[in-house]
Order: C-alpha cells, then sequence, then structure tokens
C-alpha cells in the first residue's frame, strides 16, 4: 500500500494514550519555538530580531529574500550604519543606510538622514510628508549579521499562502503518526 | 521506523545543520584577518561656499581620494560599502556627520583605487557655523559578507578648515 496506506494504518491504530503523547510533542515543539523567538528578542533589544528584506534598495549588498539580524543596543546612531526604521503612516518598516548624523549637545537626540545604497536619491521622499530627519523613537534596530535566501521561505509563503497551508498540514501529519 | 518520510526528514535536517555550520564558521573565520589599510584625501577645491535662504551653511568641494582597502578582502568578503564623511563640532550639536561621497566595491581588485570627485551628498549644516571651522574628514567601510556578521571601521584624517568668508 506504500506511504498512504502506512500512513491511514497509523492513524488507525493510535490509542488515547498515545494521542495524549503526541500532543503534547507537539506542544513542546511550539512552545521552544516560541521561547527562542522571545529569548531573542531579549538578547537583542528588537522587537523583530529578524527581518526578511522585501525590496531592492539596497542591492547589491542586500536583494530581496535575505535576511537581516538585528540588534538595538544604546550605542548612539551613527553614518554608515544599516538600521530598519518605522516611518509614520507606513506599515512595512525599511531597512536602509544612515548618511547624515546631528546629535544635540544637550539633549543627545539625533537628526538622522538614510538612503538606498541602491536608490539614487535620499530617503525624504520616503518619510511622512514634510518630515526632514528620523528620530530615535522611529528606528528599530541595526543591522549587525547577514544569511542569503533564507527569507524566500517567509515570502512564498505569504505570497502563496496554500503552499503555507500544505507545509503545515504535511508536518502535524508527521508528528502525529510518528512513533517514538 | 525507517520510512521514506523519516529518511527525507533526516536528510533535511542534516543538510540543514551542515549549511548552518559552515556559514558560521565563515563568517568566524573573518576574525582570522587582521587588515592594513590606509587612505589619504585631500581637498582641492572649495568650489563655493555660502548662506542658504533658510539659514543654513552649505558648501561644495572637490577632494582627492586615494585609498588602498585590498587587505579587508577574505573569501566570505561580497563587498565594501565606503563612505567619506565630514565629522565636526558645532555649539548646538555634539556630533555632525555629513557623508560626502561613497562608493561600492564589489571585488578586491578594484580596491585600490584613486578618485577625483566633487562631494556627490549635498553638504548643508543644521545652522551656519561653517566659516573658518575646522573639521575631520573620515574614510568609513562596511564589509558586507556572504553570510554572517558585518564589520565596520574607518580611518579619521584631521586637519581640514573652511574659508573664513562666504565664496
Amino acid at each position: 500500500m506504500g506511504l498512504i496506506g502506512d500512513t491511514v494504518d497509523s492513524i488507525k491504530s493510535i490509542q488515547t494514550r498515545q494521542l495524549l503523547n503526541q500532543a503534547v510533542s507537539l506542544g513542546m515543539v511550539v512552545t521552544s519555538a516560541l521561547i527562542i523567538w522571545k529569548a531573542l528578542m531579549c538578547i537583542t533589544g528588537s522587537e523583530s530580531p529578524v527581518v526578511v528584506v522585501l525590496s531592492g534598495s539596497m542591492e547589491p549588498g542586500f536583494k530581496r529574500g535575505d535576511i537581516l539580524f538585528l540588534h538595538m543596543s544604546n550605542d548612539p546612531i551613527r553614518a554608515g550604519e544599516i538600521v530598519v526604521f518605522n516611518v509614520d503612516g507606513r506599515e512595512i518598516p525599511i531597512v536602509h543606510r544612515v548618511i547624515k548624523v546631528h546629535e544635540r549637545q544637550d539633549s543627545g537626540e539625533v537628526d538622522v538622514l538614510t538612503k538606498g545604497d541602491n536608490n539614487y536619491g535620499d530617503d525624504r521622499l520616503l518619510y511622512a510628508q514634510g518630515q526632514q530627519w528620523l528620530h530615535r523613537h522611529h528606528i528599530m534596530g541595526r543591522a549587525v549579521g547577514f544569511l542569503p535566501y533564507v527569507g524566500w521561505v517567509t515570502i512564498i509563503m505569504t505570497e502563496k499562502p496554500i503552499i503555507k497551508y500544505i507545509l503545515i498540514g504535511a508536518l502535524g501529519l508527521l508528528v502525529i503518526t510518528s512513533k517514538d | 521506523m525507517h520510512s521514506f518520510g523519516y529518511r527525507l526528514n533526516g536528510l533535511l535536517t542534516f543538510s540543514l545543520t551542515i549549511l548552518a555550520m559552515m556559514c558560521a564558521i565563515a563568517s568566524l573565520s573573518d576574525n582570522l584577518n587582521t587588515p592594513s589599510p590606509s587612505a589619504e584625501i585631500q581637498i582641492m577645491n572649495i568650489n563655493w561656499f555660502q548662506k542658504q535662504p533658510q539659514g543654513n551653511d552649505e558648501v561644495s568641494l572637490t577632494m582627492n581620494i586615494s585609498a588602498d582597502l585590498q587587505s579587508l578582502f577574505t573569501w566570505n568578503t561580497k563587498q565594501l560599502f565606503i563612505f567619506v564623511s565630514a565629522e565636526y563640532e558645532t555649539p548646538k550639536n555634539s556630533l555632525n556627520q555629513v557623508s560626502l561621497w561613497d562608493a561600492i566595491i564589489p571585488a578586491k581588485e578594484h580596491a585600490k583605487f584613486w578618485i577625483h570627485t566633487s562631494n556627490k551628498y549635498r553638504f548643508v549644516d543644521q545652522g551656519n557655523n561653517l566659516r573658518g571651522k575646522e573639521f575631520n574628514l573620515t574614510l568609513h567601510w562596511h564589509v558586507m559578507p556572504k553570510t554572517g556578521k558585518m564589520f565596520a571601521d574607518k580611518i579619521v584624517l584631521t586637519g581640514y578648515s573652511f574659508p573664513e568668508e562666504y565664496r
């Protein structure tokens, strides 16, 4: 009967105790993933420790589908750093490089201007209407590490939800039917 | 126990683990490199220097930039992002960093270069503090890896100053 037959047989043979056991192990998988994510949030100090690059504005350094690891420390922001920032009225955060910094003498507040490496002009056009500078509270983190291609998994899953469901279904079936 | 699904799962997990380890080792190997970069920047000309209608000083200048950054490249280096910024202090701001020129160096062969250029981005002060002001020109580089940790460093060149009068 092959793969399908085996799978059907193993579902039939599930006993209550085994079912409970598997529910617990599934719970363990989910919670440990959550623990890792939350721990990363604590360590990096950023609300999203990992971001996926969605646009080509930083090419050829970062391409669509690459992932960046963020870190948010109290160190001052300096020119050249690649920061992830939120602009008021825009949902998706932007990953660009800082090209100008003006730090106040008295309060230590910063005015920051950013630009995508692959864009011709600076980001003032992307900022909110009339906004000239980014401030500390706009910035979610600075990029410290880089991993190519891995982000395609999430891009594909958000753009083709059917693949996500198939994948979740297959994994669920694997967990349910596994015997150890 | 030894079904197709199990084997596929095992194979996938194993290959991903190996791949992740190789990425980590490649990134760690960057630490073995001790670079010795050098840079020199000359200001050839102040093209113009004036006060904008909004009250901010703006200057345009021409620079000669020469640098040898070949030693920064390792096998895990995808490219270098380099830029020259003017850095100075004013009564209002404890630090002003204004990027004047930048470039992407895609390969080691291009990392020893010489360029004669005027500032690519506008050099505008916050206020009108630039007359007679001393400033530093800093060559920054950001090493963008094929995978792993990003590195950055700089060479600070001191002793530049603006003219006493607008021109």
